[in-house]
């Protein structure tokens, strides 16, 4: 069972960049990757809850601001050798350039 | 009220010392009464040694003269001695019929020397070594004969030969071990305090058993005999193989002895009445013979002695200093070390300095020092402490002046530290915990341990450290890093590298210098990318984009970001001044938008702290002041004194130098954090010396310092060039920060730069060549022209709105 809800346009984001979206879930950050991809994760590292959403993109990772883990935007999963996990949310472009957000993900690995 | 009655039994140092110690605690509680066989008054039975090398009379030593009991109302008896207590009564008996009652009873008996039972022991001639009587008998000895044999090698037989010889005799030392001083000192040390005292004249013997002492024709002493067969000449034989606690009226008067009078932790003997000090004491199968822990005894017996009750003796560590003159000879606590203790070793049998250090549980548990004892002091302060020694003990070697360093205590040896010894303070990781993951995880390189430990991934400062100890687990399979290291993982290209490229080939853009440099990942890394943005807009401002995403967020949102995700807004102050308009909006500010906690600054501004990110064009446009850059690679705060426009010693306007200073470079970006400071004279109330640039009014014009850091590692500025006027200020300022920002490597102080380039290149370039000077200085106006204020641009202009705005679910 799925919830999508639309979020905003892709260029509301900014290339190697984030947004953060207000939720009953709490702040979800969406990313986007140079190429176009978008990512959706609860706005919180695995360390000590820094706002990933402000951190530097590159590839499909971001940096956090706070100590400098590195997250994996599919999975949500810390860089080894730390270990850590934040959960994901399904999203998607449509074909009119709008994101959508899967607000009771369920079907993605990294999932809550 | 009467007062009860104490008697002391001995004269000596313990015994008046719990005296001194009692009258200051309860200078009327009793009526004191003291028996001494000597017929002296206390003297420092420590110091006979210096009056035996003639060095000090006997005069000299007196610690408290016949003068000091009357004065304290003290009953004093010389020359008598105790023969009889009678505790049922209560009463002490001398030889010579004398009586006294007693409520409490010092026993202070002190030692007798130790006499080898051999024949001839009690031949004339033949003496111990603890009072002013044998002291004398050496002294006329010395006068009349001229062969001295001294049997034992510590340190009173030392002390007593040295003597001896400074009188004129030929002394030879007989020693039972291999080495002098056994109790106190190894063996390498050892040895150079033998070979000084052999330069001085003395004989040794070691290894030797005496076996008699054979009688001359006159009955005096003539020879010693060693079991050997051989035999050494001496007319004067002192026996200084020990001491022995001097028990005999104690056990005669049935107190529990053994090896010394028994006493509890508050110096009571098995009788509750009498108390016992010094060095007839047996206190936890220990009899002390030296005078510090006979005085901590005297001041727990004191305090019980006035009804105190709170004191406890529990046992001393204790040192030893050898008072022969010119012989430098310290030694301490347990210095011979063995399993489960570490050893620190210096040594230079050449130089004459010998140092060892025994540690155990990260404490010092003992010290041996010969040559250079001039942190003795110290190391038996540590020792007594228990101070825990892990943050100084690479330092702990060279002594006291050498502690003292900020954040690693100067750190530099990693080999020597232990495995609890934390390298990286900023992540709390241990020398443990780094050579564990290098050896279990398999790490090679310096990134490997970041990545697993976190070691160094903060402020970099204990870098070098980790490299070490890389080096030291991983031995020849550890490449040291190149001098020139890559800027990250994503390319093998250094920052100078990149730096040329950039500007040979007018790159001016991030994807460009990544394609032209073959970075082997599309978007590079938060590493990579924030340089070669830096990179990029100071090597072609203007025409070069700055590149926001990347840019750490600090840069990017223009505020701090703090560890809730909130940040922190700190507006320029112009050279720390302000205004109540000002200080109004502020104070409004932080009332409209509920800000939690306003600081100031170390750099004279004001911090507004838990701004949500939301708030920040709202806020900085209601300040309506300019960004003070506090969060970014930038110019931070010129920080000023008042100057001579107030202040009575002030000799030059600071304050408006500092103004225009920061007035003229306030917009530049720059490899790192920049500050400067301006002081109107040599009193120097801004702190200039450990600014990136730091300018001091003199009367005849202005000094300007350069490359200081009040960081990680505290550097003092240098004296770079001192001119007549504020205009030349600006420009040498201007031109030395030009040049740093167009050479400097990102993340990198001025104090690095300077360090790497060096004052020559930097005075060459700046001071020599005016030219080049006044084009730096013009390349730093261009390259300000093209910067606006980053707040009123997001505040006023809408630029980069999507930053501080939240979606919503539609």
């Amino acid at each position: 069972m799925s919830e999508w809800k639309k979020i905003c346009a892709l260029n509301e984001i900014p290339n190697l960049g984030a947004r953060v979206v207000k939720t009953e879930q709490g702040d979800i950050a969406i990313f986007r990757t140079s190429n176009d991809e978008v990512f959706a994760l609860h706005d919180e590292c695995p360390h000590k809850g820094g706002p990933l959403s402000q951190g530097i993109v590159a590839g499909k990772t971001v940096t956090c601001p706070l100590h400098g883990w590195k997250i994996g935007l599919d999975s949500g999963t810390a860089e080894a050798p730390d270990e850590g996990h934040t959960p994901c949310l399904a999203v998607k472009i449509d074909d009119a350039g709008e994101i959508w957000l899967d607000m009771k993900t369920q079907s993605t690995p990294c999932a809550a | 009220m009467q007062k009860m009655k104490l008697v002391m039994i001995g004269n000596g140092m313990a015994g008046v010392r719990t005296l001194e110690e009692l009258l200051k605690l309860a200078p009327d509680l009793y009526d004191i009464t003291v028996f001494g066989a000597e017929p002296h008054a206390n003297y420092n039975r420590i110091l006979l040694s210096p009056v035996l090398a003639g060095e000090q009379t006997i005069q000299d030593i007196m610690l408290n003269d016949i003068d000091w009991y009357r004065d304290n109302g003290i009953t004093l008896h010389l020359n008598k001695k105790v023969t009889r207590i009678d505790r049922k009564h209560r009463v002490v008996t001398t030889a010579d019929g004398m009586t006294a009652e007693y409520d409490r009873l010092i026993l202070a008996t002190g030692s007798n020397p130790f006499i080898l039972p051999v024949p001839g022991n009690d031949l004339p001639g033949v003496i111990g070594y603890r009072d002013i009587a044998d002291t004398d008998a050496m002294i006329d000895a010395a006068k009349q004969h001229k062969h001295a044999v001294v049997i034992g090698g510590g340190l009173l037989g030392l002390e007593a030969a040295n003597g001896l010889k400074l009188r004129g005799m030929d002394v030879s030392v007989v020693h039972i071990n291999e080495w002098l001083m056994e109790r106190q000192l190894d063996k390498s040390s050892a040895k150079l305090l033998q070979k000084s005292l052999e330069d001085k004249g003395l004989k040794f013997l070691l290894k030797k058993h005496t076996a008699e002492l054979v009688s001359g024709e006159s009955g005096r002493v003539a020879a010693v005999k060693f079991k050997d067969g051989e035999t050494v000449p001496a007319e004067l034989v002192v026996m200084a193989v020990g001491i022995r606690p001097n028990t005999a009226l104690a056990e005669s008067a049935g107190i529990h002895c053994n090896r010394g009078i028994v006493v509890n932790d508050t110096m009571q003997t098995y009788d509750p009445r009498i108390y016992a000090v010094g060095e007839c004491v047996n206190h936890r199968g220990i009899a002390y013979g030296l005078v510090a822990p006979l005085f901590e005894m005297a001041k727990v017996a004191a305090n019980h002695l006035a009804e105190f009750g709170i004191g406890r003796y529990t046992g001393s560590v204790t040192s030893t200093k050898l008072k022969v003159t010119g012989i430098d000879l310290f030694s301490a606590g347990n210095f011979t070390g063995g399993e489960g203790y570490e050893e620190i070793l210096m040594s230079d049998p050449v130089g004459g300095v010998y140092k060892k250090l025994v540690i155990q549980d990260n404490k010092l548990a003992g010290a041996v020092m010969y040559g250079d004892t001039v942190d003795g002091a110290w190391y038996f302060q540590l020792l007594r402490e228990g101070r825990n020694i892990s943050d100084i003990r690479d330092h702990l070697m060279f002594g006291q002046s050498h502690v003292g360093d900020l954040g690693h205590t100067g750190h530099n040896r990693a080999a020597a530290m232990t495995d609890e010894m934390e390298i990286c303070g900023c992540n709390g990781v241990c020398k443990g915990n780094i050579v564990k993951a290098i050896k279990e995880k398999g790490l090679f390189t310096l990134e490997d341990v970041r990545k697993h430990t976190k070691a160094s991934s903060s402020c970099g400062s204990c870098t070098g450290l980790v490299e070490q100890l890389l080096a030291s687990v991983l031995g020849g399979d550890y490449s040291e890093a190149p001098k020139t290291k890559s800027i990250c993982g994503c390319t093998d290209h250094t920052h100078a590298e990149a730096r040329n490229v950039i500007r040979e080939n007018k790159l001016l853009s991030i994807p460009e210098v990544m394609d032209f440099m073959d970075w082997r990942t599309p978007n590079g890394c938060s590493t990579c990318r924030p340089a070669l943005n830096y990179y990029l807009i100071s090597t072609w401002p203007g025409e070069a984009a700055d590149d926001p995403q990347s840019r750490f967020i600090n840069e990017r949102a223009h505020a701090n970001i703090q560890k809730d995700g909130t940040y922190s807004v700190i507006p320029r102050m112009w050279g720390g001044q302000t205004n109540s308009s000002e200080l109004r909006r502020i104070a409004d500010v932080a009332d409209k938008y509920a800000i939690p906690t306003m600081k100031v600054t170390g750099g004279q501004r004001i911090d507004l702290l838990g701004v949500k990110k939301e708030d920040l064009p709202g806020v900085w446009a209601d300040l309506d002041m300019p960004s003070g850059h506090a969060y970014g690679k930038a110019l931070r705060t010129v920080k000023t004194c008042v100057g001579s426009e107030w202040c009575r010693f002030g000799t030059q306007d600071s304050t408006q130098l500092g103004v225009d200073l920061e007035k003229a470079l306030w917009k530049m970006w720059a490899p790192h954090k920049v500050k400067l400071a301006v002081s109107g004279c040599p009193r120097n109330c801004a702190e200039v010396a450990i600014k990136d640039v730091g300018i001091i009014g003199v009367d005849s014009g202005w000094e300007i310092y350069i490359a200081g850091n009040g960081g990680i590692k505290t550097e003092v500025a240098h004296f770079f060039v001192k001119v007549k006027t504020a205009e030349e200020v600006m420009e040498y300022t201007a031109a030395f920060l030009q040049l740093y920002r167009e050479e400097g490597f990102y993340l990198e102080r001025t104090v690095h730069y300077f360090n790497r380039v060096g004052m020559d290149y930097i005075k060459q370039r700046v001071l020599e060549d005016a030219e080049g000077r006044k084009e730096l200085h013009a390349r730093m106006i261009f390259a300000l022209q093209v910067e606006k204020d980053p707040w009123a641009e997001r505040a006023k202009e809408g630029i980069l709105k999507h930053e501080f705005e939240m979606l919503t679910v539609q």
